[in-house]
């Protein structure tokens, strides 16, 4: 799968793991931007340059709540993201559920080797 | 099967693919399965091909290589060299996709026991963002490769 040159898509906007940590922040629900600043020990301006990449990639809303700047995470870009990995997990479970077959094969031969249970 | 038993893939860090699994075996058995050639060969291509040769020379220096005919017909190989090894509890190795020679990833193996059961861990270091994800895709076209291949189960018996 190529990656878009730009920030605009969301498989970028989570490559920085300082992007991911505030992702994880909002998880749990709306937060002033007040609060990612303090949370994240980072300077402002830092902070509102990543959350500008991720409102660009529609990965946070924002709304404004008298003076402070309330954002929230928005879940829907991030579904590429999960079936990529998923399809990569999925061709493990497949090895290790024959490994599952080989081991229980292993065991029993175990078990018979020792002539009693277990 | 608990969901312990799945598979569980995670990205920790920008360069990383950690997989974790649980199976109800003694460690022993998982690291004999891991670790010999006869055994990799029935599980290690999983339900993408066969594995047409595993080669394990299991001491530090010691090198390992599997090749894989997938069902699409092609082969695909791995090598890497062992770096550490505890037995049947970790195996630190580089991986190395030769289809993809230049994105050398070091390979961490680590076993625990739970009473007779046994938490595998593997992760995956790469050098750069770029061979992670890589490595990542290939779950997608391996999928893919699934994917047109029931199709074209299904159209042959319509045929």
């Amino acid at each position: 799968m190529a990656r878009a040159a730009t920030t605009a898509d969301a498989f970028n906007a989570v490559a920085e793991p300082r992007r991911r940590q505030i992702l994880d922040l909002l998880a749990a629900g709306e937060l002033p931007v007040n609060d990612l600043v303090r949370t994240l020990g980072v300077a402002q301006p830092l902070v509102s340059k990543h959350l500008r990449v991720l409102r660009a990639v529609g990965l946070v809303h924002v709304r404004d709540e008298g003076r402070q700047r309330m954002y929230r995470l928005n879940g829907e870009p991030l579904k590429p993201i999960y079936d990529w990995v998923k399809a990569y997990e999925r061709s493990w479970t497949e090895r290790f559920e024959r490994l599952d077959a080989v081991l229980a094969q292993l065991k029993e031969q175990e078990q018979g080797d020792d002539g009693n249970d277990g | 099967m608990t969901a312990s038993d799945q598979a569980v893939v995670t990205l920790p860090t920008d360069t990383q693919i950690l997989i974790t699994r649980e199976f109800d075996a003694p460690r022993h058995l998982v690291y004999r399965a891991w670790t010999t050639p006869e055994l990799i060969r029935r599980w290690w291509s999983g339900d993408r091909g066969e594995v047409v040769s595993a080669e394990v020379d299991l001491r530090v220096g010691g090198s390992w290589r599997y090749v894989m005919t997938a069902n699409a017909g092609f082969e695909v190989a791995f090598h890497g060299e062992f770096q550490e090894i505890v037995p049947d509890e970790r195996i630190v190795s580089t991986e190395v996709f030769e289809a993809v020679p230049d994105a050398v990833a070091v390979s961490t193996l680590t076993l625990t026991a739970l009473g007779g059961r046994t938490r595998l861990e593997l992760l995956v270091q790469h050098t750069s963002l770029q061979h992670r994800d890589m490595h990542v895709n290939s779950g997608m076209e391996a999928g893919l490769q699934e994917a047109l291949a029931k199709l074209e189960g299904v159209a042959q018996s319509q045929a």
